[in-house]
């Protein structure tokens, strides 16, 4: 399952929905707002989207992940929006039958998620100044 | 023909708009857009160079060739997560 939201991430309901019989571990990633890059200090992160392609694209990140890894449930939640520091960002949820298995499969889709998906980052820095995040432009 | 190339974030506040439309001869490509974009939007320049197209939900290369309703997005280097 994967999702654009512009509401809090319940990444407790998350977890829970990807929990099985057959699956003995479960791994949960949480990308959140961080408060300092290097010396600057962010107050807020606005993030958007191209809403229909990023979905498209988490979709195929679930199904490429379903083929490397025997998951058994799994779900790609990302917001949009303005969220302050600490909120939760994006959340990874995977169900396999081992560990290794799940932490692999989790590592995988963030990773994924983070170099393909169209989403973009606008910092809000505590100067009152702030700036879009376009990693090799900045 | 006209395209429509919906921007976002950095290249949305450059242009200061969601959206740009282009006059291009039938069979453009995703690089005549480039270009196209680049000179009529100066200021956009740097960033064309550094983004990738969309056409509809799909990346598309440089050579791809556009039809005349083709949804076409500019997307800067990506930083979601």
């Amino acid at each position: 399952m994967v999702q654009l939201t512009h509401t809090l991430i319940d990444y407790h309901a998350l977890t829970e929905q990807v929990r099985r019989p057959d699956c003995g571990a479960v791994v949960t990633f949480l990308g959140t707002v961080r408060e300092l890059t290097e010396d600057k200090v962010t107050v807020a992160l606005d993030y958007e989207a191209h809403g229909s392609m990023a979905e498209k694209k988490m979709a195929e990140i679930e199904a490429d992940t379903r083929q490397r890894w025997p998951v058994g449930e799994m779900v790609l939640v990302h917001r949009l929006g303005r969220l302050e520091v600490c909120e939760v960002s994006v959340a990874v949820a995977v169900s396999c039958p081992h560990r290794g298995q799940a932490f692999d499969a989790c590592r995988h889709a963030i990773d994924r998620l983070k170099e393909l998906v169209p989403i973009w980052k606008k910092e809000n820095w505590k100067d009152g100044t702030s700036e879009w995040v376009h990693p090799g432009t900045n | 023909m006209t395209v429509t190339v919906r921007l976002f974030a950095r290249a949305k506040d450059i242009a200061g708009a969601e959206a740009v439309s282009l006059s291009l001869p039938e069979s453009a490509t995703v690089a005549d857009v480039r270009r196209r974009l680049a000179a009529e939007h100066p200021r956009l320049n740097a960033l064309v160079a550094r983004s990738v197209f969309a056409v509809g939900d799909e990346f598309a290369n440089d050579d791809w060739r556009l039809s005349p309703r083709a949804e076409l997005a500019m997307l800067p280097p990506v930083s979601g997560g």
